[in-house]
């Protein structure tokens, strides 16, 4: 009964103008044609977004930074005199 | 959802430095993610859960379609359209959300067409009326988003983010069928009388879809020490008549439950106790449309084969992996 299985696709959705593409979910498609299709039907029925990207999941390569953290890198670890403004 | 395969099947058992981190990531409210290390065990309980989850949303559409092309309006028939459309869109979230286990989509729907995989029970009960529709909007969406909202707090990341964009569509479910009976409860006498009808039959099935009592549910304990369930089956249970009692008051309708009172030393209603042979016979394949069920999906599946067959065909001629 098995079919052959359509390729996974990542999809992507910019909900408004000036944001980023977000991803949303995925979903199995032939091409590119029919996933944009389908993600327009599975995740836009209710106007969540103005841009769609669907992106072969074997395409994207992933990893899990694990970066040691470094205070210094935020502006709350610098003591300000007091008084001192605009800073 | 995930690219990445996941890990083997913990061949260490349970008892290696993973399974430490493992608890730890859930004691401390961590989620756990596709590629993370987890036990056995909570892969496949999950695994059935969630597919069990989208099988239900899938059978699900078939009580409803049922009334699709006689929908009272045009309006009542859009309304419908789209709600039956969001139960296949949760399907297909659950089924992503499923497959990040390592189970693939067409092993999870061969599962349920050769009876290897269960859906909810209530999807087993026929839709006889036009009230019915509201019946099953208010109730058993109204159950159902008992169980889900807090299953979007639940430990494994995908399920949770699945839950919660279903259980943004969910209200609108509820709320559509809640309007369904308020309309029929403010028309003739006959109408009155189909939309009590509806609440006569699937009040019971609707207070069964949580499941046996806690003391008839063996694996529950687990599943709530692994955040995968996080409230009890007769906790969820309780909190639906508290909410759905009051709601059939405001508009005349009765609840068939002469135990039925509210009970102002606990602060909740009491309730009778739902005929659990008639819940064990509907599981078992017993219900009055178990068959029926099963039946559309599998010629929903097979009618459809020559479409995935053309489109796979297509890609291979034209497509850029040819």
């Amino acid at each position: 009964m098995s079919d052959t299985m359509w390729p996974l696709w990542e999809v992507f959705v910019r909900s408004a103008h000036g944001l980023a593409h977000k991803h949303v979910g995925s979903l199995h498609a032939p091409d590119a044609e029919m996933a944009l299709l389908n993600a327009r039907d599975v995740y836009t029925r209710r106007n969540e977004g103005v841009s769609l990207w669907v992106v072969r999941s074997s395409d994207i390569v992933a990893a899990e930074p694990d970066t040691p953290e470094k205070a210094f890198r935020y502006p709350t670890y610098f003591h300000v005199p007091e008084g001192v403004k605009h800073l | 959802m995930y690219t990445q395969l996941v890990q083997p099947d913990d061949p260490s058992g349970e008892g290696g430095p993973e399974a430490a981190g493992f608890e730890d990531k859930i004691d401390r409210g961590v989620t756990i993610e596709p590629t993370d290390w987890m036990p056995a065990a909570y892969r496949k309980t999950l695994l059935r859960q969630i597919s069990q989850h989208a099988h239900s949303e899938i059978v699900g559409m078939l009580p409803e379609a049922n009334w699709l092309t006689r929908a009272p309006s045009l309006e009542r028939k859009l309304i419908l359209l789209a709600k039956v459309q969001d139960e296949g869109g949760h399907g297909l979230y659950l089924y992503s959300a499923a497959e990040t286990l390592g189970t693939s989509r067409d092993e999870m729907i061969d599962a349920l067409l050769e009876r290897r995989a269960k859906y909810s029970s209530i999807f087993n009960y026929p839709t006889l009326t036009w009230a019915d529709v509201g019946a099953i909007g208010w109730l058993v969406d109204g159950a159902a988003i008992i169980n889900q909202i807090p299953l979007t707090q639940c430990s494994y990341g995908p399920y949770a983010r699945a839950m919660r964009r279903i259980c943004k569509e969910e209200s609108f479910h509820q709320r559509q069928g809640y309007d369904v009976m308020v309309t029929l409860m403010h028309g003739t006498p006959e109408q009155r009388a189909m939309a009590q009808d509806a609440l006569d039959r699937w009040w019971w099935p609707s207070v069964m879809m949580f499941g046996p009592p806690d003391s008839d549910s063996p694996n529950s304990e687990q599943s709530m020490r692994w955040k995968i369930k996080l409230f009890s089956n007769d906790a969820l249970r309780q909190k639906f008549v508290d909410q759905t009692a009051p709601q059939a008051d405001a508009i005349g309708l009765v609840i068939p439950d002469p135990e039925l009172r509210w009970n102002a030393a606990r602060e909740h209603y009491d309730f009778g106790t739902p005929d659990w042979n008639e819940f064990y016979e509907v599981i078992r394949g017993n219900g009055p449309c178990n068959r029926e069920r099963l039946a559309a999906r599998r010629a929903a599946h097979d009618d459809g084969a020559w479409v995935r067959d053309a489109a796979l065909a297509y890609e291979c001629k034209h497509g850029v992996g040819a």
